[in-house]
């Protein structure tokens, strides 16, 4: 990520590594393994009092951006996220945020955003999998499932994509109404924890709507903002990897050489380093397409989203096959990032459906 | 009062549209370019010579180049936007690689006064087209065993020796020579660089046929070609000063971003009313609704944008002093791997048509396959820029060398003889 620009950003950044390097180190996130919930509340409401909830969120909401550039603001932390593999669920609850903040009614405002910005709540985006909505009087009914749904069993508060009349809303729903039923899933990420939601005959009314009868342009928004962040993060997430794995080449000796002066080995690191640079790039210009409202921003971010889910995941594959053995082991921390990577790469479209998006984008050009 | 980049990207827009032909189509080009007799080529040098003074003549040349020769002296904030302005427009392409950069952009850092004064304004007219006389038949990669020898004769220095890869050199001024002016001392301490014109007695010339038709390639004998003093560039016996500083200079031309090259920077064009040259190909070959070719298609929009944005990365990080000019060996090494990807891309997409049928695009696309490496060898292979990369980038050890210290006469340039 290049787009840090003010002493502010900065100064946010600092205060959440210092905080994340404190308060989760590696043992801790290894730790929270096999924890249902994969952070501690307490963890998570002084995460929201360094900020982590409010960069989306208007400022007459409380929330604010630090630099004048809210996505610029949020990249940053999710960067971070990367690097430190943090727990938490940093953009789940932020995509929410940002929905509600954006589009929301003003009783929905008051209603859910000041828990997000305490952190005393958590939301999910419900947007993965097929879910319909039909009218009934004033009410709506859901029928059908999501999955998976980052932080859905311990989301407060679930805003769900859905059709209505054919055109693509979102719905506020409480996780505990009846006809929901949340189902915990199995995630390869270490504290990163998904659900699998579904809906038989579950009613709001109509005023649970988020963002009117036509939601479209709103979800492609928090669409192309996952998948950016997932970009940023799986790239903060490599570079850590690589660089373990630099170190690693200078230090291990074969043959009475260090790694680093094999050529066949040179080489691939310098493949990995074009890899991670060109992640970096595309990540900063997607994120930049993205808060400037560019008209290629759709291209820039599946490019983005593309490129780093194909080459990162190829980049950790190789940083193991780089530490030999111990490299698939529990005990050495690549793993740690590896899972990471990979959760971010299968999510919000693999690069296969990126590819079909830019196909459709070039399609007409 | 300095202009704004706003304002002179508005400025540059309207004279584009008002100067400047627009990109013309596709449709067998290569093909046509191949059935070209050497008037038809001449024709065409010549108008990117006109393009190239059209610039001139309209306060567009030499965005980058300094103002006392003739440029600009803008930043290349400024290049990059006359750049995007001028996307779908004819631009003088053929004079920007090697003319404006390596070569152009060596002669600022290294050439005399008399040199610049004279040289950099002509090219900047388009009225000289410059070569680099740097690769040997004895070796591409090993830039500095150069065996092409300058003997100091008086004010003057003779060469003798050999050049190969000038692309377009048949059509050319002058050239930027590295030659070896002492065998006494180990390789990369007994070099110099001269400025060659082509049409000095003793510079005979041939050209090379690749396999895609092309003749653009050339090789050149130099047989006691005499040239005064005052057209040495750098110091004797400096010569690799001068050449590593070429080398990034033509590394970074080669990755796109280079602050001397004006017009388009990729290859994808989008023709008006055509689209994009692989959703072309696909439509001809009948396959646009296929999944597998809609895959390979977005992976080439993925590749044109992930160039595009290393290159903006690195060319930033470049200039801003936050990274070293070492990372031009990866934009340089990203170009290769965009290029042979999409070259292999628009060949799959193609079918049966890349290898046998009428002229056009598909056929194109089998021609262009069979000099796929081009883009991965000249320049600079990929194998050095991933020596590069690794060595001066990430810092790994240099590749063992047994000759450093040893004078380059008696470094070994072939197998023993029996």
């Amino acid at each position: 990520m290049d787009i840090l620009v003010t002493e502010d950003q900065e100064f946010f950044r600092e205060a959440t590594g210092k905080f994340l390097e404190q308060e989760c180190p590696l043992p801790q996130v290894r730790a929270l393994y096999g924890d249902p919930t994969g952070f501690t509340a307490a963890y998570w409401k002084q995460g929201a009092e360094l900020g982590w909830t409010s960069l989306l969120v208007a400022e007459e909401l409380g929330g604010g951006t630090i630099s004048g550039s809210a996505v610029a603001d949020f990249m940053a932390l999710v960067d971070l996220f990367g690097t430190h593999v943090a727990p938490g669920p940093l953009l789940a609850t932020n995509l929410v945020a940002a929905a509600i903040s954006r589009w929301g009614s003003d009783a929905q405002q008051a209603d859910v955003i000041p828990g997000l910005l305490a952190g005393d709540t958590v939301a999910a985006w419900a947007e993965a999998g097929e879910v319909t909505a039909e009218r009934a009087g004033d009410d709506l009914v859901l029928q059908g499932a999501k999955t998976p749904v980052e932080a859905g069993a311990q989301a407060d508060v679930l805003l769900v994509t859905a059709t209505l009349d054919g055109a693509a809303v979102q719905v506020l729903i409480d996780p505990t109404a009846a006809g929901v039923t949340v189902t915990a899933l199995q995630s390869i990420d270490m504290t990163r924890r998904f659900a699998k939601v579904e809906f038989e005959g579950a009613r709001v009314p109509a005023s649970a709507l988020v963002g009117g009868d036509d939601a479209s342009e709103g979800i492609e928004w928090l669409r192309l903002l996952a998948a950016t962040a997932q970009s940023v993060e799986a790239t903060a997430a490599a570079q850590v990897a690589f660089d373990l794995t630099m170190e690693w080449m200078f230090d291990r000796y074969s043959f009475g050489r260090p790694l680093a002066s094999y050529q066949a080995l040179k080489h691939r690191c310098a493949d990995m380093k074009l890899w991670l640079e060109t992640s970096h790039g595309l990540s900063t210009s997607a994120a930049r397409a993205l808060e400037a409202g560019a008209a290629d921003a759709a291209e820039l971010v599946s490019a983005a989203k593309a490129f780093t889910g194909q080459y990162l995941a190829e980049l950790v594959q190789d940083c193991i096959q780089m530490h030999g053995g111990i490299g698939l082991t529990w005990e050495h921390d690549l793993h740690l990032y590896q899972r990471r990577i990979v959760t971010d790469r299968q999510t919000y479209g693999a690069p296969g459906d990126h590819r079909q998006r830019l196909a459709a984008i070039r399609e007409v050009v | 009062m300095t202009e704004s980049v706003e304002e002179f990207r508005a400025r540059a827009a309207a004279w584009v549209r008002d100067s400047l032909p627009p990109q013309e189509g596709g449709q067998g080009m290569i093909e046509r370019r191949r059935k070209m007799n050497e008037e038809e080529e001449l024709a065409e040098v010549q108008r990117h010579r006109d393009l190239q003074r059209t610039l001139w003549d309209g306060g567009f040349a030499g965005i980058c180049f300094p103002a006392a020769y003739g440029g600009l002296g803008l930043a290349y904030e400024y290049q990059l936007a006359f750049n995007e302005v001028a996307d779908g427009y004819q631009t003088p392409s053929l004079l920007q690689v090697p003319t404006m950069v390596p070569c152009g952009a060596v002669l600022l850092d290294f050439a005399n006064e008399d040199i610049l004064k004279r040289h950099i304004p002509a090219i900047l007219r388009g009225d000289e087209i410059w070569m680099q006389f740097l690769s040997e038949p004895s070796g591409g990669s090993d830039v500095a065993g150069a065996l092409t020898t300058a003997v100091r004769d008086g004010d003057e220095w003779v060469l003798n020796g050999s050049k190969i890869w000038t692309s377009g050199a048949w059509a050319a001024d002058y050239g930027l020579c590295l030659a070896r002016t002492n065998w006494d001392v180990p390789k990369h301490r007994g070099l110099t660089v001269f400025v060659v014109p082509m049409h000095a007695e003793g510079v005979e010339l041939h050209r090379i046929e690749m396999t895609d038709g092309s003749r653009e390639f050339c090789q050149e004998f130099l047989t006691d070609v005499r040239i005064p003093d005052t057209y040495r560039v750098g110091e004797v016996d400096d010569g690799w000063t001068v050449g590593t500083r070429w080398m990034f200079h033509e590394r970074n031309a080669m990755g796109g971003g280079s602050p001397y090259v004006s017009g388009q920077r990729y290859s994808n064009v989008v023709i008006p009313e055509e689209g994009d040259k692989f959703v072309r190909l696909a439509r001809q070959a009948g396959r646009l609704d296929d999944p597998r070719t809609r895959d390979l298609i977005g992976e080439t929009r993925m590749l044109d944008l992930a160039s595009e944005a290393l290159t903006t990365r690195v060319s930033e990080g470049m200039l801003s002093g936050r990274l070293p000019d070492t990372y031009a060996s990866i934009t340089r090494l990203m170009h290769a791997v965009d290029a042979v990807r999409k070259a292999s891309i628009a060949f799959e997409i193609a079918g049966a048509a890349a290898v046998a049928s009428e002229p056009g695009e598909r056929f194109d696309a089998g021609v262009s396959w069979l000099v796929r490496q081009q883009g991965a060898i000249g320049g600079g292979t990929t194998e050095m820029a991933r020596n590069n990369i690794s060595e001066r980038v990430l810092g790994m050890p240099r590749e063992y060398n047994p000759f450093s210290n040893v004078p380059f006469r008696d470094v070994p340039k072939g197998p023993p003889s029996a």
